[in-house]
């Protein structure tokens, strides 16, 4: 099943899609494009520790001239930084470099604790699309990608759809691309991903414990691209989801 | 004043932001792999795994030798009044609050720390909130590290780097703290060690209202 989370006439709701439409709990079908989406994430007790991956497919590791790590490289961000699908991400007035990263989400579904790989995908409640926006101007080499360049408001698009672990069979061959208005920018495959779900699940599991509702940001391949104010980049993984959002032109 | 405190958003640290800590690597700043000194704040997350409640133990790992010290004092993010001024302006401090930013000893700050900062309990969070008002200017704020009762480290907040209201000012210019979030003033160089057995105490001579944040490093199981 695909789980949304929407604002529709005046409240928020959970919906499931049906039939190309969106089915709230109350019965009600609607269209997709008379709702505001949020982030198809359930409310969580605690802040939501969103963890994101570096460099984890060998062509964006290559494109980036470094070369593959021998550990995952992750950073931490904000919930600030969520928005969903069809929304507005900022791009400052003063930045020559702003490009977006498809990546696939993983949603943890249970509490995971010192995991071992083969049990891994247990623990996993759904997947769903992240753009994880970078704006290179502002990278510096200390607890580098620091979070000037990865923690903005806005710069984390995410959904549309919240989709059940049990409907994806293998998340480690699914097709990623991206375009920008309308134009294919980036292509790429799950399964070139240097950590792979499992292993990242054992590894984050090792030393931090992970709650329901939790997010990996798995990274993405090669093929980025400046984005600027005005630009549709559509982020979309197969089975998973297609992720609309527009940027626009933010302040200084 | 409330019991019990623990955070409703997301804890930020900083990194460097002691005048001692920040003089003890500015040989290095300009060498690989950083190859300029720092611009914006230098900041990580100290995510909801690693909150340790007042008086309880945090478990060490069994290949873990020492653990790095990190006392602070940390500001609480207030409400946003949008009638007194515009939507992006630096929000108000509600409160501060004492923290054990713990930390695996790491000698490189390239990478992100996650796997030497968020580790299951790695942060002790004091039980007290201390209003602004009455905590006053947190360039005044002192702090004591004791270990097993030995004296082990002073802070003194008026050798901040960027002070408390330029930290959020600096930090807001970018990003969005939330009401409940919590921005950490930063921790001194010569952080002492401790390790498992070892009974760590922070507090703040001169304001009592902070209370005393303690927590004994045990053994993993």
């Amino acid at each position: 099943m695909k789980h949304a989370r929407i604002a529709f006439a005046g409240a928020l709701h959970n919906a499931v899609e049906r039939h190309g439409q969106l089915l709230l709990q109350d019965g009600r079908l609607v269209a997709q494009d008379a709702v505001v989406w949020l982030p198809p994430l359930a409310p969580t007790p605690r802040p939501r520790t969103i963890l994101a991956l570096g460099l984890n497919y060998a062509d964006h590791a290559k494109e980036l001239a470094f070369k593959a790590p021998e550990e995952p490289l992750v950073f931490v961000k904000g919930e600030n930084t969520l928005i969903g699908h069809r929304a507005f991400t900022m791009r400052p007035a003063d930045v020559e470099f702003m490009h977006y990263e498809c990546e696939l989400t993983v949603v943890v579904g249970k509490t995971a604790h010192r995991v071992r790989r083969d049990d891994a995908y247990d623990f996993v409640g759904g997947y769903t699309v992240a753009n994880d926006y970078a704006i290179r101007d502002y990278l510096e080499n200390w607890y580098r990608p620091n979070l000037r360049v990865k923690n903005r408001d806005t710069c984390t698009p995410i959904g549309p759809w919240l989709v059940d672990a049990a409907d994806v069979p293998d998340p480690m061959r699914l097709g990623l691309q991206t375009t920008v208005n309308g134009k294919l920018t980036q292509s790429g495959n799950t399964r070139d991903m240097i950590f792979d779900v499992p292993f990242l699940i054992e590894y984050f599991s090792s030393f931090m414990t992970l709650q329901p509702g939790d997010l990996i940001l798995t990274g993405t391949p090669d093929g980025v691209v400046d984005c600027r104010p005005g630009d549709v980049v559509v982020t979309e993984i197969e089975g998973i989801g297609s992720l609309h959002n527009t940027i626009e032109q933010g302040q200084a | 004043m409330s019991l019990n405190y623990m955070p409703a958003g997301t804890v930020y640290g900083v990194l460097l932001n002691f005048a001692d800590e920040y003089a003890a690597m500015a040989a290095q700043m300009t060498q690989a792999p950083y190859k300029a000194q720092p611009l914006a704040p230098v900041l990580f997350v100290k995510t909801a795994n690693t909150w340790s409640a007042n008086d309880t133990a945090i478990a060490v790992p069994r290949h873990v030798l020492q653990v790095e010290v990190g006392a602070t004092i940390a500001m609480v993010i207030g409400p946003r009044s949008l009638a007194d001024k515009p939507a992006a302006a630096t929000p108000d401090v509600l409160s501060y609050v004492l923290m054990n930013d713990l930390s695996l000893p790491h000698a490189s700050f390239f990478r992100p720390p996650v796997k030497f900062k968020c580790l299951d309990g790695f942060l002790g969070v004091g039980s007290l909130l201390v209003g602004a008002q009455q905590a006053g200017d947190p360039a005044l704020f002192k702090l004591q590290v004791r270990i097993n009762g030995d004296l082990r480290q002073t802070l003194d907040f008026s050798h901040l780097r960027r002070s408390a209201a330029q930290l959020l000012a600096d930090v807001s210019a970018f990003m969005t703290l939330r009401q409940g979030d919590v921005l950490m003033l930063g921790c001194g160089a010569g952080r002492p060690l401790a390790q498992a057995g070892d009974h760590i105490e922070i507090s703040a001579p001169g304001l009592p209202a902070f209370g005393t944040l303690a927590n004994t490093l045990g053994e993993a199981p």
